[in-house]
């Protein structure tokens, strides 16, 4: 009974599980896959941007700032042996770690001046990339960084990351695990919280919430997030360079969260993979392609404020409200 | 009690540490609490139910409720039953548990604003002029419940500038004008009281 019910409610994200499991059998292509799962990268660090910047109503441009802290992380302990199931909660926990020390100072601003305070934060983070030569390699970058090590397990034998596929479904597996955290956090109290700061921080205040305390607690969160997946970047790239602290790269990630829907959990991967796939097919615009997205963000800006997502849930809503009157059920959404 | 801009509001924000008096001290069962931050004063036993009926206009009612129980999210079975003593005082916030608390009437938004104030389970409670810009029938409505919230042994600390309600509910007022107290007494005699009469009550 509980089971069926379980079914009936969720079947569209069965459907959706299986299509992402069916992904790299439709796309033979070596690039189109490659091009699928770095989104899926980017999707997991937009996740982590959503945290702070949709739920908890903080706009952090530093984002860039601690993907870079997760890569360099997990490139330089890679390639000093480490493995990188190891490097990687390591290179993740640094970055929290370094935005925690970055929230203290820079979260006791607000709105505008803490959205400058963050990106002050990223450009320091390329900079020191691009200079500390004897650590990062300077503007080359650090090559050479191992890929994901073998997963040995009983029975069927070790697990490698050598093909594109299996590269697709380790990221994969990652993003269902932030989103199934990310779930888990924003339906709890504590996930409340972010968005009663976001709503009145005052008013949670007089609740009983330490606003500037959640609004840490989000930011370390996210920069975790942010941290994975520049982790899992670097070792599937095989190098990095001071282009991951880039600005260019967060502000795609803003567009990303701002089109798919800020405050929802599809938003963000809706909106990456979605605009992924626009900026594939807007090649043969080179440079030009800029045009489309900054009308794109306009557009959506003016028609709708809560990106696809809300798009689609308003759509939803009214064709149900048509429907009902159509079979002539009184529709509570009307009352 | 006390006319419009008395200095009732300031004096409620004070208490529940979300202003910050430039001197003096406020004291709560014996422990200075206006150096602390509103939310360790919350956890301490005093809620503030703020005026003008705010709320997180976007979340449910349930979820509303569910942040007033923030500082005691630890012990969820014990909020459960306190949710279920908000609900058995305002049957209404349960029928519409999953709407927007925004879509509420401004009668059913006071009553989410009290219920969310009861559920960190204070040992006294700040109820900044719950009646204002109400029905008179919510009014009485409203009234009666904070007799009920007495009566389970919470302290209420009413403002009001009905004085009629106030008084009536009450066992002890204060007068107070221009930021300072200038009458008080136990709330029948201040009803008989020839210048609250003249000033307050209208008579």
């Amino acid at each position: 009974m509980r089971r069926g019910q379980f079914f009936r409610e969720k079947w569209p994200y069965l459907i959706l599980l299986v299509f992402a499991l069916a992904v790299p059998a439709l796309f033979p292509s070596r690039y189109v896959l490659q091009v699928i799962t770095m989104s899926c990268v980017f999707a997991i660090a937009t996740l982590g941007l959503n945290l702070i910047l949709g739920y908890t109503g903080q706009v952090s441009l530093a984002h860039a700032g601690f993907f870079a802290i997760g890569a360099y992380g997990v490139a330089m302990m890679t390639k000093a042996g480490l493995s990188f199931w190891l490097a990687l909660p390591l290179s993740a926990l640094l970055a929290a770690a370094v935005s925690f020390f970055v929230g203290l100072p820079t979260l006791r601003t607000r709105g505008s001046y803490f959205a400058i305070a963050t990106l002050c934060f990223g450009v320091i983070v390329s900079i020191v990339a691009g200079s500390w030569f004897s650590l990062t390699g300077g503007h080359t970058g650090i090559v050479g960084i191992p890929l994901p090590n073998a997963i040995p397990f009983p029975l069927v034998g070790e697990i490698g990351f050598h093909s594109k596929a299996a590269q697709y479904y380790l990221v994969l597996g990652f993003l269902l695990l932030t989103l199934f955290v990310m779930h888990r956090l924003v339906n709890s109290v504590q996930g409340l919280s972010f968005v009663a700061v976001r709503n009145n921080e005052v008013l949670a205040g007089a609740v009983g919430i330490n606003a500037f305390a959640t609004k840490l607690l989000s930011f370390v969160i996210a920069s975790f997030f942010a941290g994975i997946a520049g982790g899992i970047y670097a070792s599937l790239m095989r190098s990095v360079s001071p282009d991951v602290a880039s600005i260019n790269l967060m502000f795609n990630w803003v567009v990303y969260l701002l089109l798919g829907g800020a405050g929802t959990l599809a938003g963000p991967v809706v909106g990456t993979l979605a605009i992924s796939a626009l900026t594939e097919s807007l090649q043969f615009l080179a440079e030009y392609n800029l045009l489309v997205f900054g009308a794109l963000l306009v557009a959506a800006m003016v028609y709708c404020p809560r990106g696809l997502v809300g798009l689609v849930e308003a759509g939803g809503k009214k064709v149900r409200v048509y429907y009902r009157r159509q079979v002539g059920v009184r529709s509570d959404l009307e009352g | 009690m006390g006319s419009n801009g008395a200095g009732k509001t300031t004096l409620f924000r004070t208490v529940a540490g979300v202003l910050k008096p430039c001197r003096g001290t406020i004291e709560f069962q014996g422990k200075q609490i206006h150096r602390l931050s509103p939310d360790r004063i919350v956890s301490l036993g005093l809620s503030l139910c703020p005026e003008g009926r705010q709320l997180f206009p976007q979340l449910s009612v349930y979820k509303n409720l569910l942040l007033g129980a923030y500082t005691r999210r630890k012990e969820m079975s014990r909020v459960r039953k306190t949710m279920e003593w908000v609900y058995e005082l305002f049957p209404v916030l349960k029928e519409r548990r999953n709407q927007p608390a925004g879509t509420l009437s401004g009668g059913e938004q006071q009553m989410l604003a009290i219920g969310r104030a009861l559920m960190s389970e204070p040992e006294m409670l700040l109820l900044d002029e719950p009646t204002m810009g109400l029905a008179p029938l919510v009014v009485r409505r409203i009234a009666e419940v904070i007799k009920e919230i007495n009566r389970a042994g919470t302290t209420v600390f009413l403002s009001e500038q009905n004085a009629n309600i106030a008084l009536m509910i009450t066992e002890r007022g204060y007068v107070l004008e221009n930021g300072r107290i200038v009458l008080e007494g136990p709330s029948p005699e201040l009803l008989e009281n020839a210048t609250v009469k003249r000033a307050y009550l209208g008579a």
